[in-house]
C-alpha cells in the first residue's frame, strides 16, 4: 500500500438543524475562531457566510438510491465528488464539514461516508450534530418528521437561542431531546456558543471511541452521564424535573418505551445481557437489521462474548452494521453485554427476548 | 524492459497527454507541465479538477474549483472558455470544430466556437459529458440515465432511461454504441445504432466489477472497451452486431488483489497499457495477450495513462506525483 492509502483518514463533521437553528453562526464561528485547525465546507447555498475561502464548496444536495437490494441505502452523489476533490488535495485541511439544509434527512450523508469504497477509504465520519431551535422545536416537531430524525441520528445536540426562552422551556426541551435520543451529548448554547471541542472531533463513528463519549454506555458516575428518560440507571438521582406521569423510573428492566411526550414517534430500545455466543449473536443482529434495517436510524452496542478477552464494539445505520474488537476487558470490569437501538416501530419486548437467547447460557 | 524516464510532481496529477510527441501533465493544484523539447510549468486553476485533450490534438480543456473553464494551447497559452463563480467545474467534454461542452450542476452548456453557449437543462446533477464522434450530439450522464442533445439544431432530446448514478460517459469511435460507469460497480451501455428513438436502444449490462469503474478506453477501431475497476484490465467486445451481449470480457493482465485503475489503448495497435493502484504499469497485445513489463510498482495509484502520436512513448500520471514517460521502443 502506498503512504497516500494509509494516512489517517480526514474526519468529517454533519451539521444539521432546521432553517433559522444557527447552523451558519456555528460555521462561521468554527471558520474563524483560532483553534489552530483548518476545515473544508460543503454547504447547498453560500448563504450568509461571510467569510472568502476557498474551502468552501457549494454543492446541489444529491441523493442516489442504490440499487443493491437494500432498500433504505441512499447515499449523496454530490459528496462523492466533492470529497474526493478535496481528498486530492489533503493538505490544505485538517477537516470536512457538511452542512446540511434545514428539512434534508442526514441518513443519507453518513451513509456515503459508509457506503462508498473511495470516500471511506480516505475520510471517516466523526459526528453527527443537529442544532436545535429551544423556541421553535415543539412547532417543528408538530409539522415534521425531520427534526425528530435529525434529533435522534445525531451524536450531539445543540439546543440553541436558550436565551429566548425561560428555564422551564429549556429544561422541558432537553427532555423531549432526551426522550428522542438518549444516547446523545445534548449541550445549551445562546447564539451557537458551544465550545467547538464538544463539537468537533468526536469520533463518534470510531469504533475505538464510539461509545466512550456516548452517555448511554459511560458509567453512572462519569461526569458526563445524565439520566434520560429512557435511563436504565438503577439509582435514580436525577437531579431534573420529569413532568410527564406515565415515565416509571422504578423500573429496573431494559425495556425501551414510547415515548409519553406528545409528537414524539422516535423511540429508543437499551438491552442488557450476559456473556454472548457469537454464532447466535451475528446471525440474529443480522437479521434483525435486514428486516427492520428502515426502522433503525442508529445502533450502538458493547457486546462481551463468551471466552473473548476483548471488548467487541457494534454500530449501525439502517441496514448498515460494522463491529471490531475494541480493547481489552478491564480486571473488574462488569463482562455485560449492552445494545441500544433507536428507531421507529421497534417492539422492546421482542427485541429483548432475542437478544437474550443469543446469550451463551441460553 | 523498456526506458522509463522519471518525472516528479508535487501532489496528485489529474491527467496526461500528449499533444503532438510533447507530453503534458496536470495536477491537481492547477498547474499543467510542460515536458520535451521547449518544458514549462503554467498555472492553470486554482484547483484543478479535470483535463480532456482535444480532438483535434491541438489543445487541452480543463475545468477547476475555481469554476473555470480553460483551453491550454501547446504552447501553454490560456484561453478562458467560461467562468461560473463558486461553482466547482469537474466535468468538461471537448468537442468537434472548437466546441466545448461543460457541467454546472444540473445544466450542460455547450459553447461553440464562436462563443455562442446553449444550456441543457437536466432533472439531476450531470456527472458525465461527450461528445458524439459524429455531429454536434452531446450525452449527459446523470442519475437514472443518460440525456442526448443535438447542439447545433433544435431537436427533442433522448432519454436513455436506466435506474442508478451513471458518473462517466464514452460512445464508442463508431458512435454504434454508448456507455456509461455507474456508481454500483457497473457498466451500463446503449446501442444506438438503428434506433429510431431512444426506446429502441437496447440496453447492455455489464456488471461483476469489485470496484468502481474510473477509467475506460476504446481501441483504435472500437472493437474493444477496456475498463479499469478489478484486479484486471476488464476489456468488452464490441465488434459484433450487439456488441458484448452474451459475451464474456477478456481480462488481461491479472494480478491478485491489485486494482486496475487506469487503462489506455493504443493509438494504432490493438495494445493496452494497463496501471495498477500500486504504481506498476504492463502493456498487453489483445492478438495473443502477451504481457510487458512497463513500470515497476510506485508510489501511488496509476491515475491516468497516454500515447504519444507516434505510437512510441507512453505518459503516466500518479496520485502521489511519481509521473514519467516510457519509450517502449526502449
Amino acid at each position: 500500500m502506498s503512504e497516500a492509502q494509509t494516512a489517517k483518514p480526514i474526519p468529517v463533521t454533519v451539521l444539521t438543524g432546521y432553517l433559522g437553528a444557527g447552523k451558519t453562526t456555528l460555521l462561521n464561528r468554527i471558520l474563524t475562531e483560532n483553534h489552530g485547525k483548518k476545515y473544508a465546507v460543503i454547504v447547498n447555498e453560500f448563504g450568509e457566510i461571510g467569510i472568502d475561502n476557498d474551502l468552501i464548496v457549494e454543492s446541489d444536495e444529491e441523493i442516489y438510491e442504490m440499487n443493491n437490494g437494500c432498500i433504505c441505502c441512499t447515499v449523496r452523489g454530490d459528496l462523492i465528488r466533492v470529497v474526493e476533490g478535496l481528498m486530492r488535495r489533503p493538505g490544505r485541511f485538517d477537516g470536512i464539514i457538511v452542512e446540511t439544509t434545514g428539512l434534508a434527512d442526514p441518513v443519507p450523508v453518513a451513509q456515503t461516508f459508509f457506503m462508498d469504497d473511495d470516500v471511506r477509504a480516505k475520510s471517516q465520519l466523526d459526528a453527527v450534530v443537529a442544532l436545535v431551535d429551544a423556541k421553535h422545536l415543539p412547532l417543528r416537531l408538530k409539522d415534521s418528521r425531520e427534526a425528530e430524525d435529525q434529533i435522534a441520528f445525531a451524536d450531539v445536540v445543540v439546543i440553541n437561542k436558550i436565551d429566548l426562552v425561560t428555564k422551564e422551556e429549556a429544561d422541558r426541551i432537553e427532555e423531549i431531546v432526551r426522550a428522542i435520543n438518549p444516547g446523545a451529548r445534548v449541550y445549551r448554547a445562546e447564539r451557537s456558543g458551544v465550545p467547538l471541542d464538544k463539537v468537533l472531533d468526536q469520533g463518534a463513528f470510531d469504533l475505538e471511541r464510539a461509545l466512550e463519549n456516548d452517555p448511554h454506555f459511560l458509567d453512572h458516575d462519569h461526569p458526563d452521564h445524565v439520566c434520560g428518560p429512557d435511563c436504565d440507571h438503577h439509582h435514580h438521582d436525577h437531579d431534573h424535573d420529569h413532568d410527564h406521569h406515565h415515565h416509571d423510573h422504578g423500573h429496573d428492566h431494559h425495556h425501551g418505551h414510547a415515548s409519553a411526550i406528545h409528537d414524539v414517534t422516535v423511540r429508543s430500545v437499551s438491552l442488557r445481557g450476559g456473556e454472548m455466543n457469537p454464532d447466535k449473536f451475528f446471525p440474529w443482529i443480522q437479521n434483525v437489521t435486514q428486516t427492520q434495517g428502515p426502522n433503525i436510524l442508529r445502533l450502538k452496542g458493547i457486546i462481551a462474548f463468551k471466552g473473548d478477552e476483548e471488548r467487541y464494539v457494534v454500530q449501525g445505520v439502517h441496514m448498515i452494521i460494522e463491529g471490531d474488537h475494541q480493547r481489552a476487558w478491564k480486571a473488574g470490569e462488569k463482562r455485560e453485554s449492552r445494545l441500544v437501538f433507536i428507531g421507529r416501530e421497534l417492539d422492546p419486548a421482542k427485541l429483548e427476548e432475542a437478544f437474550k437467547a443469543c446469550e451463551a447460557n441460553a | 524492459m523498456p526506458t522509463v524516464a522519471p518525472y516528479d510532481i508535487e501532489g496528485h496529477v489529474v491527467t496526461t497527454a500528449f499533444i503532438g510527441d510533447t507530453p503534458y501533465f496536470a495536477t491537481a493544484s492547477g498547474e499543467i507541465h510542460k515536458l520535451g523539447t521547449a518544458p514549462k510549468v503554467v498555472k492553470a486553476h486554482e484547483g484543478l479538477l479535470t483535463c480532456v485533450l482535444d480532438p483535434s490534438d491541438k489543445s487541452l480543456v480543463t475545468g477547476g474549483e475555481d469554476g473555470r473553464v480553460l483551453r491550454i494551447s501547446s504552447e501553454g497559452d490560456i484561453t478562458k472558455l467560461a467562468n461560473v463563480p463558486r461553482k466547482w467545474i469537474s466535468v468538461v467534454a471537448p468537442g468537434p470544430q472548437g466546441a466545448v461542452a461543460y457541467a454546472v450542476g444540473r445544466s450542460s452548456y455547450v459553447r461553440l466556437a464562436d462563443g455562442t453557449v446553449k444550456e441543457f437543462a437536466e432533472a439531476r446533477t450531470v456527472e458525465g459529458l461527450a461528445f458524439a464522434p459524429k455531429g454536434l450530439r452531446i450525452a449527459a450522464a446523470r442519475y437514472n440515465g443518460v440525456s442526448l442533445h443535438w447542439a447545433g439544431m433544435a431537436a427533442e432530446p433522448w432519454d436513455l432511461e436506466w435506474k442508478g448514478a451513471h458518473t462517466a460517459v464514452t460512445f464508442s469511435p463508431d458512435g454504434r454504441f454508448l456507455v456509461t460507469a455507474m456508481q454500483e460497480n457497473a457498466l451500463h451501455g446503449w446501442k444506438l445504432e438503428g434506433a429510431k428513438g431512444p426506446s429502441e436502444a437496447r440496453n447492455m449490462r455489464m456488471s461483476g466489477y469489485p470496484a468502481k469503474v474510473k477509467s475506460m478506453s476504446w481501441s483504435p477501431k472500437g472493437k474493444w472497451l477496456a475498463s479499469s475497476g478489478a484486479p484486471a484490465a476488464i476489456v468488452w467486445p464490441f465488434s459484433a452486431k450487439d456488441g458484448p451481449m452474451g459475451k464474456a470480457p477478456l481480462e488481461l493482465g491479472t494480478r491478485a488483489d491489485i486494482l486496475v485503475t487506469s487503462v489506455s489503448f493504443h493509438g494504432t495497435d490493438e495494445i493496452l497499457a494497463i496501471g495498477f493502484i500500486d504504481g506498476m504499469i504492463l502493456a498487453v497485445r489483445i492478438a495473443d495477450g502477451k504481457e510487458a513489463l512497463i513500470r515497476r510498482p510506485g508510489k501511488g495509484a496509476i491515475t491516468s495513462m497516454a500515447w504519444s502520436g507516434n505510437g512510441r512513448l507512453l505518459a503516466f500520471a500518479s496520485e502521489a506525483g511519481d509521473c514519467g514517460v516510457v519509450d517502449i521502443a526502449g
